[in-house]
């Protein structure tokens, strides 16, 4: 997926912010090309190992970006101590076989790594990050 | 009397690539019924064993998700909008590891 830089660098602020709970948000896009980060709160009952969209954010997002023309290009979210991998949660939680899953690693703060996949049917697909 | 449904993109495969469609009905549970008689390939995805709404899955009537409303029982009017979004959560440390060297991009 393509992602310009000023949106790589929303994501790993909000990452930064919330450490070290883990963050999460929504990216709007077309063609696999990211245009919007849209950070969201993380609602899980254990923020430090877990994120969970809340409901209300789910459907305010989804509503602003189909109303700017976009497609869910991407679901983000970070791993503050761990790589940036999906975690076997990360699998069995992702219903967006189209989207990307976004996952920013913090476990090294002066190198974060940021990783793209495709999650669908328990298949975990790591796709090319374009930053430009 | 039809509501306005909203289909998240995972179930549009199943809609013919239709990102809305109409439903007659009165309450949400017999929404949910008539879309997954009519899409057959949805049913699975928005209810369970028993008949109830699957975990994962946000019924929304307008703003408000029907679990603080009074579930499959919320009545509809027409002019209401019904959204349906999966949830998207994860976390916990990994356990599975692939082998090899991915492609991923370290960013300084």
């Amino acid at each position: 997926m393509e992602l310009p830089r000023r949106i790589y660098e929303e994501m790993l602020n909000h990452a930064r912010a919330c450490a070290p709970e883990e963050s999460c948000g929504l990216v709007g896009g077309r063609a696999g090309r990211a245009e919007r980060f849209f950070p969201t709160p993380n609602g899980a009952e254990d923020p430090l190992r877990r994120y969970d969209i809340p409901p209300v954010d789910l459907l305010r997002v989804t509503r602003e970006i189909e109303r700017g023309g976009m497609e869910l290009t991407a679901i983000f979210h970070s791993h503050p101590a761990t790589e940036a991998y999906p975690s076997a949660t990360d699998i069995r939680l992702a219903y967006y076989p189209e989207a990307f899953y976004l996952i920013l690693s913090l476990a090294d703060p002066e190198r974060p790594v940021l990783r793209a996949f495709r999650i669908a049917d328990g298949r975990v697909d790591e796709q090319p990050i374009a930053i430009c | 009397m039809a509501v306005n449904v909203y289909i998240p993109t995972p179930f549009r495969r199943h809609t013919g690539g239709q990102s809305r469609v109409q439903v007659e009905a009165v309450t949400v549970g017999e929404l949910l019924r008539s879309l997954a008689r009519e899409y057959p390939d949805l049913a699975g995805r928005i209810l369970d064993g028993q008949g109830g709404v699957q975990n994962y899955l946000n019924v929304f009537v307008n703003e408000e998700e029907i679990r603080s409303l009074a579930g499959l029982d919320t009545p509809l009017k027409a002019g209401d909008e019904v959204s349906l979004i999966p949830a998207m959560a994860g976390g916990g440390r990994r356990t599975e590891r692939r082998a090899g060297r991915p492609p991923w991009l370290n960013i300084m």
